[in-house]
């Protein structure tokens, strides 16, 4: 009789477990997605840049998300990549401006062709392709891109950018 | 003893973990070096300026020709500082300085000619001597210039040629613009028009006043805005604000970058400006009063707070020497 | 309910009711600690003090700070700093005393291996101490944001940046701690939050358990001796002092407490008061610049060493190495496999491997700061990374084959 009893307590004790492990998985959630981004910061994350002012060599900073972009137009000189977004007859590297290591922001060196990260001393070349042997794992990443005429909404994305997805050149 | 022994491990290796990740890692990290890998030691002058440290640049740069340039430069101006200036004939050549600084606040080719009320007092007389005869070789800031009569203050050229007018000059401002300068003063004229300083209340158009209207007070903020904007496009970007300068950069950084920007910073466009050691003086002292001001109070505290331990480790001493009388 | 007599003091009514003799014989004059100790083993106290300092002065500057990105800069450094009165011993208290106290923690953690005291029952102490160690470096971390200077902002972006490794990007596990892109000011926030109630909440939870689990076990002493501490109680309670092992928690142990903490003070007020750049880095007196990378980012003194670990490695393998050298120390009482609870100095080999640990971890230290560019320094760090990883297996074998010391020695 005792021990029928408190099986019995058992069996309500654990039911009573598992329904507040319930509500606290409920509230978890709830937790988690408090900690998300707002809406509002989801939706500014759209910039539109004009690439036609751009000249050769010389690197112009956009901001994009809170990040620094790298908008550098190439010289006929300068290797060509598939990385490049082609603009008529114009090559353009678009990336976003931090080290693939930690995030700083490389500075770009003019007479050397590269970006040089102060951190921890990573390169990239004009293509945004690491040095090997450095820090940085990978090259500059590529924003999500759409073009428009001789315009580029960051954020978006357009047929040249899913191209370089699925090539792999852009994660 | 044992414990004696004991403390001395745990302090050796304290003190080495600190000299490594201060002294240590910051001298490595600031450290400047040539073409060559040879330390370059960046050491204040005492606030005189005789064109060596440009020199030196040039030379480290290999270009011969503006080390010869420089070269040829500051020698003229040791020239002219040995000549004897009269100050009464130097009063009609400053009144050509007072064409373009005329203390109204209106930008002039970029920035607003600063006042000149305490020059004689806190720049160097040698600065003087080579900012009349060329701004941007004094002001070691040529490499801005295709030409350096460009900078907009090279007019001075057309106007002053003459060695003697120059000396002549120099002497009324050393006589007769050199009284009695608060920290603020020298603040205002030396810095101000290009570093606001926010916890002063100051931007590069002076102290804000207190407007009722708000929007007067708009008025004067599109005002500022439009300065900053000049000042932007002339120097490349807005210089910072000074507010907490005192506390970021080090007293070493502070002498060698205001004797020569150039020094800790290669290729920045802020000039020399040429301050004395009184002036160097009177700006860090306005500078600790915006950015630091509790300094004072914390140097006269600090004594009493440690004096107050160094009593109560005596007292606390006493007290365990008297508790663990019986234990031994 | 019990039976209540008319108290005829206001001492006696709260002994009836709370019974606060019974709670000062339980947790002072009758808590016993060994004899045979040196000032090491004040540090505990240390901890708590500057804790509380930290508390205290932490408690004013909640008076004054703002937690926005615009505005956190200067209500830190202009309205707290200079106008606020004696804003600046507060400021200057908290930001000594939360580099400082990492000084303690780790001169407290080596005090532990070196004299054997995290085995043989004192497992939970050590384990609850780890933990500690971490929620402490958390709340070092969140609080280096709140002033939202140079050094904040980036240190903040490179350490949650950690989270982008690999297979994490796909998550938007940073996007999704940050609340945004970049830090920003929902980033300052959450981090405030933490700062201010959740981690000093778990903190204190984290105290009381590390005094907890130390009750049972009992402090450790100098030879790792066990002591009946029945016997030497009774033998200290009845005059026997001299004769007994153990000395009352209060007031014997805690008049040489204070005095180390007298002295501990003198040097942290020196500190507060000339020479506080090592805990309040100026390039943080810089405000926050999201497009302008500081010259050179390094993290604390106190993560220093952690952070040479991840950064001679690429993202994956680092942010690997990282998660072991972080867990490592928590396994010690298990990967010790010899029985000896002894000073370093009896147990043979262990020794050496103290000292090479405390070397190495001082290497590692002055590494992660120095600058990587210099490629003599990138190869010590590596170096200096790999003893550390390989510390640990060989740590299981000196200790394998540790001799057993006799109780008596």
């Amino acid at each position: 009789m005792k021990e029928e009893r408190k099986g019995r307590r058992d069996f309500m004790g654990m039911a009573l477990g598992a329904c507040a492990a319930v509500g606290g998985v409920g509230a978890l959630y709830a937790a988690k997605r408090t900690w998300d981004p707002l809406p509002s910061v989801k939706a500014a994350g759209f910039t539109t840049i004009d690439l036609s002012t751009a000249k050769p060599n010389e690197l112009v900073i956009e901001k994009w998300r809170g990040k620094p972009i790298f908008v550098l137009k190439k010289t006929p000189q300068m290797k060509e990549n598939p990385r490049d977004i082609v603009i008529g007859s114009d090559r353009f590297l678009v990336t976003i401006g931090l080290c693939t290591h930690l995030g700083c922001i490389p500075a770009y060196q003019k007479d050397n062709l590269l970006f040089f990260c102060a951190c921890h001393g990573g390169k990239f070349d004009t293509s945004g392709i690491n040095e090997p042997g450095l820090p940085p794992p990978s090259p500059l990443e590529i924003p999500p891109f759409k073009i428009q005429g001789t315009k580029l909404v960051l954020g978006e994305e357009g047929p040249e950018y899913k191209k370089m997805l699925a090539d792999g050149i852009a994660v | 003893m044992r414990e004696l022994k004991i403390v001395a491990v745990v302090v050796a290796f304290s003190v080495l973990t600190y000299y490594l990740v201060e002294p240590y890692a910051h001298h490595e990290m600031h450290k400047q070096v040539d073409a060559q890998g040879v330390e370059i030691k960046v050491e204040s002058h005492g606030f005189t300026y005789d064109g060596s440290d440009d020199i030196a640049e040039a030379e480290r740069k290999g270009d011969v020709a503006l080390a010869q340039k420089k070269k040829a430069f500051w020698a003229e101006v040791a020239d002219i500082s040995k000549l004897k200036g009269d100050a009464a004939v130097g009063e009609a050549g400053f009144a050509l300085c007072l064409g373009c600084h005329t203390d109204t606040g209106t930008n002039l080719g970029g920035v607003v000619p600063p006042s000149l009320e305490h020059a004689g007092r806190i720049y160097d007389k040698n600065y003087l001597i080579a900012l009349l005869k060329d701004p941007a070789m004094a002001s070691n800031v040529n490499h801005k210039y295709a030409d350096t009569l460009l900078h907009p203050m090279g007019s001075i050229a057309s106007m002053m040629s003459d060695k003697q007018q120059i000396a002549d000059v120099v002497a009324y401002l050393l006589e007769k613009k050199a009284g009695e300068v608060t920290p603020e003063e020298a603040y205002d004229e030396a810095c101000m028009r290009c570093h606001a300083l926010r916890y002063a209340n100051i931007t590069q158009l002076g102290k804000t006043p207190s407007f009722k209207q708000e929007k007067d007070a708009l008025a004067h903020k599109i005002k500022v805005l439009d300065e900053q904007d000049a000042i932007k496009a002339y120097m490349g970007k807005l210089p910072p604000d000074l507010s907490m300068i005192i506390r970021a950069r080090g007293e070493h950084f502070m002498e060698t970058f205001i004797e020569n920007p150039q020094s800790q910073l290669a290729g920045t466009s802020m000039p020399r400006v040429g301050l004395n050691h009184e002036g160097y003086e009177k700006v860090k002292e306005y500078l600790t009063e915006a950015g630091d001001p509790s300094k004072k109070a914390r140097e006269d505290l600090g004594p009493w707070v440690i004096g107050f331990f160094v009593l109560f480790a005596l007292l606390a001493f006493l007290w365990k020497k008297h508790q663990w009388r019986e234990l031994h | 309910m019990a039976h209540f007599e008319k108290a005829n003091s206001l001492g006696e009514w709260f002994e009836q009711r709370i019974g606060l003799s019974t709670l000062n014989r339980v947790l002072n004059t009758e808590y016993w600690i060994p004899k045979d100790i040196n000032f090491l083993w004040a540090m505990g106290m240390l901890l708590a003090a500057t804790f509380g300092l930290l508390v205290i002065s932490g408690i004013f500057l909640l008076m004054y700070y703002k937690p926005d990105s615009n505005l956190a800069f200067d209500s830190v450094n202009y309205t707290i700093m200079s106008q606020v009165g004696y804003g600046w011993l507060w400021r200057h208290i908290h930001g000594v005393g939360a580099s400082i106290i990492f000084l303690v923690i780790y001169i407290h953690m080596f005090t532990g291996i070196y004299y054997g005291s995290y085995k043989r029952g004192r497992e939970l102490i050590w384990l609850s101490g780890m933990a500690l160690f971490v929620a402490f470096s958390a709340e070092a971390f969140s609080g280096y944001m709140l002033p939202w200077g140079q050094m904040s902002y980036w240190a903040g972006m490179v350490i949650t940046n950690l989270f982008s490794g690999g297979s994490l990007e796909a998550y938007g596990l940073v996007e999704w701690i940050r609340g945004d892109y970049v830090p920003g000011d929902a980033f300052l926030t959450r981090f405030f939050m933490l700062h201010v109630l959740l981690l000093p909440l778990a903190i204190i939870g984290l105290i009381v358990f590390h005094f907890g689990a130390l009750r049972l076990p009992h402090v450790n002493n100098q030879q790792g001796a066990e002591i009946d501490f029945k016997e030497a109680a009774e033998l200290y309670k009845a005059g026997k002092k001299k004769e007994s092992k153990v000395i009352p928690f209060s007031p014997v142990f805690l008049s040489k407490d204070v005095f180390v903490m007298g002295v501990y003070f003198i040097l942290f007020f020196y500190l507060v008061f000339y020479n506080f750049e090592f805990a309040m880095d100026p390039v943080n007196f810089d405000p926050a610049d999201g497009l302008k990378t500081p010259a050179h980012i390094y993290p604390e003194w106190y993560f220093l060493w952690s952070y040479e670990i991840l950064r001679p490695f690429g993202k994956d393998v680092g942010l690997v190495a990282f998660g072991i050298a972080q867990l490592a120390l928590f396994f010690l009482p298990f990967i010790d496999r010899s029985p000896n609870v002894a000073p370093a100095h009896k147990r043979g080999l262990f020794v050496v491997w103290f000292w090479v640990l405390i070397i190495d971890m001082i290497v590692l230290t002055a590494m992660g700061k120095l600058p990587p560019t210099d490629p003599t320094f990138a190869l010590i760090g590596k170096l200096a990374a790999w003893t550390f990883l390989a510390l640990g297996p060989i740590l299981v074998l000196i200790t394998s084959f540790e001799k057993k010391i006799g109780k008596g020695a």
